[in-house]
């Protein structure tokens, strides 16, 4: 047994870490929120992009870095300390992952070198009125050309290809997934007013648009469940960084700001608070580890440790968000400061997925529970 | 990063686990409670079966893996004593009332103690022979462990000691104590204090057991009556008890937080319980939505917690020093467990308030439940784990202190410490 990242894996932090806190500053961050045509930080994805951080998972016959899921769970991690603007989630964790898990030999060749090159951003289209169960989904797909409406849809809007999730018979049986243009004519993206101005959302209509099967027609319910699996692994990271810097501001604060002629940080009544965040960080961190092995591994443990992950870091990150922003008194309620990007970000990142709700029953029909009926 | 045995972690495994084959029974789905803080029915008996399952595994060299072969142990790494925890929990073993000597005396002995000492108690105390106990907090003393008052008078080669200890687990059962006294009244209270062995058996001690909440009576106090020990037995130098008492502190975090705590149990247990109990509506519990959600978050942490301890195992092994797991652990615990209980409790509907031998799985939530708060208070409360935390690991200022600059004799006491 061996529960840390190697010394190798520690190197790939420390150059993510140096290159977004100089790159995605807190600063940066703020413009990105504050300009409302900016989707997303392209400057810093093209940079990541030239280091290899965009396909750290995929192979190298196709165009990624070939390294693997460990090393991609630690950029997670940086990703998420720095708030970073960037559509990794949905261009990375989920559409290139469908790829790698039920694209055709021909379909690798022609997509992946384009999204682990971070020149084609992939956007994932599940929801349809918010709604994330099967039956939600009605979006229809006759002979390939697909109609309906999805939203809200993480991404859309910097995206160049979307996989969508559309209806093609009744039942949880009957849906499958395409590939979709989003400069098609049948294809329209409107923008939705959304929490975390970070964190762009739309509604997106397919009118007839031309779709490309990808996986087997039918299946495509399981294999989105299948990609929640992964990206949930990869998310719990981001979460777990933006708890993590979210205290470490938060320490910061307590230790300078002065009140009652002593530091903030020496009364309990916050001391203890940050002891609290810190050690639900930490357990959050240890459910994360086992995450990033099992993902690293393709283990039969992956189900069970995705939705561990994905409870505990969503745990971890709501708390430290919050606490953060009442430690920080009423500067803390201001636009103008840092805290309540990550109070956003927090929200943001729990609905990417489905909130916890989902992820603890999941965690018990994993055990071996499932809900009868 | 990697969760499977290494093909010598795996050998050791099978080896252990043949051993243990031969030697215990392999453990019924009952559950246990908390070792040390359930009640034994007939203690004598209890004692005496654990004491020889210590020197079995002693005798097998299965005792204090992480010991130096010279003072009983195996000196194999913390990853190959956790393998071994892992499949000692699968028998049906005596409860662990070695915790105070071998985690937490032994450990301060190899650092502080003499050779001579070493060679005196580390072997006989590996296997089980003389179970120690821990004389530390007194009536005025616990969590400001550093105010204590049991006096140690220099007497030629001997200290005579007077005072009151209280807490002291096992002290009934327990051949020897680990002492902390105070040598000089007129110093700072952290400078005047010096640390001892003592046999139980010396004269003027008298162990009176305390009744406690749970009904047993694990812990004591121990009076001392113009009470003899010889020079040999101090550990460390005079006035330097708070340096040595500190190591002893650290691994009973350790030893609280970084144990097995209930590792009989597990978590197929947990699940198979909740579906054999029938919820409000006459489902099974298990298909209650706020069951499963309740449900989902305990187990999500108590993962979180034995994940935890696989991180600090990976960090000894690795040569590093212990980080603040220890404290996370034993906050963290304490809290869930009693959490843990009250959802068993819960989901038993009306046979919640049920206790002993009528209660379900034999009283394992109740007394998970009512176990709980000796986790939360022994071996430093939450409050003093969170002082830790933030202070030592989040490098927050320390409290603003009034007793620290001034001798011991000036500090200011409460009407309670002068009763
Ligand atoms: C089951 C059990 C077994 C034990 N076994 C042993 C043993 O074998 N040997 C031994 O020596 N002792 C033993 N103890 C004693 C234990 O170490 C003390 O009870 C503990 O350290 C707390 O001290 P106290 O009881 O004096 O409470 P106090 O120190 O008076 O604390 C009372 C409350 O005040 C809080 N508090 C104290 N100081 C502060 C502060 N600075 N800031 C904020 N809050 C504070 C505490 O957290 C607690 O909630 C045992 C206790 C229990 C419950």
């Amino acid at each position: 047994m061996n529960f840390a990242f190697s010394d190798d894996q520690e190197m790939v932090r420390d150059a993510a870490r140096r290159l977004l806190s100089e790159r995605s500053t807190m600063e940066r961050v703020h413009q990105i929120m504050d300009d409302p045509t900016a989707y997303h930080d392209q400057p810093l994805w093209e940079q990541m992009a030239e280091n290899g951080w965009i396909g750290l998972a995929v192979p190298e016959e196709y165009g990624g870095s070939g390294l693997g899921y460990l090393e991609a769970c630690v950029v997670a991690e940086e990703v998420g300390r720095a708030l970073a603007c960037v559509p990794l989630a949905s261009s990375s964790y989920l559409v290139t992952e469908a790829l790698l898990l039920m694209g055709s030999e021909e379909q690798k060749k022609r997509y992946l070198p384009e999204l682990a090159s971070g020149q084609m951003i992939g956007a994932l289209a599940v929801a349809e009125g918010g709604r994330l169960d099967p039956q939600g989904i009605r979006l229809k797909s006759q002979k390939d050309k697909l109609t309906g409406t999805k939203d809200p849809v993480t991404d859309a809007l910097c995206a160049d290809v979307m996989l969508v999730a559309a209806r093609t018979s009744e039942g949880s049986d009957g849906i499958s997934l395409f590939l979709v243009k989003k400069a098609d004519e049948h294809v329209k993206c409107q923008a939705l007013q959304v929490m975390d101005q970070t964190k762009p959302l739309a509604k997106v209509a397919f009118d007839g648009a031309p779709g490309e099967l990808l996986g087997p027609a039918g299946a495509g319910w399981a294999l989105i469940q299948q990609l929640f699996d992964r990206a949930a692994v990869l998310l719990a990271f981001e979460q777990l960084g933006g708890g993590d810097h979210a205290l470490q501001m938060a320490v910061a604060y307590a230790k300078e700001r002065y009140v009652f002629g002593r530091p903030l940080g020496s009364f309990q009544a916050i001391k203890h608070r940050l002891a609290d965040m810190f050690t639900k960080l930490e357990l959050a961190r240890s459910n994360c580890y086992y995450g990033a092995w099992a993902l690293s591994k393709n283990a039969p443990e992956l189900g069970v440790a995705a939705c561990l992950a994905r409870v505990a870091a969503g745990d971890a990150f709501e708390f430290a968000s919050q606490e953060n922003v009442q430690i920080h008194g009423g500067i803390g309620f201001t636009w103008q400061a840092d805290p309540h990007m990550f109070v956003k970000r927090a929200r943001h990142l729990e609905y990417q997925l489905g909130d916890r709700r989902l992820w603890r029953d999941r965690l018990i029909t994993k055990l071996g529970y499932p809900k009868a009926g | 990063m990697d969760f499977e045995d290494s093909p010598e972690e795996a050998a050791f495994r099978a080896e252990a686990r043949s051993w243990l084959e031969k030697n215990a029974k392999p453990r019924e789905k009952s559950g246990r409670g908390l070792g040390l803080f359930e009640e034994p029915g007939d203690e004598a008996k209890m004692v005496q079966e654990a004491k020889a399952w210590q020197a079995r595994k002693a005798d097998g060299g299965w005792a204090c893996l992480t010991w130096p072969t010279a003072y009983g142990g195996r000196g194999v790494s913390p990853v190959q004593s956790v393998i071994w925890g892992q499949e000692e929990g699968k028998f049906e073993v005596p409860p662990n009332i070695f915790a105070i000597g071998i985690g937490m005396a032994g450990p301060t002995i190899m650092s502080h103690g003499t050779e001579e000492q070493k060679q005196k108690y580390l072997k006989p105390m590996a296997r089980g022979d003389e179970i120690w106990c821990q004389l530390f907090s007194e009536p005025g003393a616990g969590s400001d462990l550093a105010a204590l008052r049991t006096k140690a008078q220099r007497d030629g080669n001997d200290w005579i000691i007077n005072g009151q200890k209280v807490w002291t687990s096992g002290a009934h059962y327990s051949r020897y104590g680990i002492l902390v006294t105070r040598s000089d009244f007129t110093v700072p209270k952290h400078k005047g204090l010096t640390y001892f062995i003592v046999d139980m058996k010396s004269p003027g001690i008298e162990i009176r057991p305390i009744k406690q909440m749970t009904g047993g009576a694990n812990f004591n106090e121990v009076f001392f009556t113009d009470v003899r020990i010889p020079d040999a037995n101090r550990l460390g130098e005079v006035g330097q008890g708070w340096q040595v008492a500190i190591t002893t502190l650290m691994n009973e975090r350790m030893t609280i937080g970084g144990g097995g705590m209930g590792a009989g149990f597990g978590l197929a247990d947990l699940l198979s319980y909740v579906s054999s109990c029938t919820a409000y509506d006459g489902r099974s519990a298990i298909e209650d939505s706020h069951v499963r959600q309740r449900l989902a978050d305990l187990i999500c942490r108590l993962r979180g917690l034995e994940l935890t301890g696989n991180r600090l195992v990976t960090a000894l092994s690795q040569g590093k020093m212990p980080g603040p797991e220890g404290s996370i652990i034993k906050l963290a615990m304490g809290i869930l467990l009693q959490e843990l209980g009250a959802f068993g409790m819960d989901i038993s509907c009306a046979n919640g308030s049920l206790y002993g031998e009528d209660a379900p799985l034999k009283a394992l939530w109740q007394s998970i439940y009512l176990g709980s708060p000796a986790i939360r208070i022994a071996g430093g409360a939450d409050e003093v784990q969170r002082n830790i935390i933030g202070e030592r690991v989040l490098g927050l200022p320390t409290e603003i202190r009034v007793d620290k600059a001034v001798p011991y004799s000036e500090v200011p006491t409460g009407p309670r410490a002068a009763a």
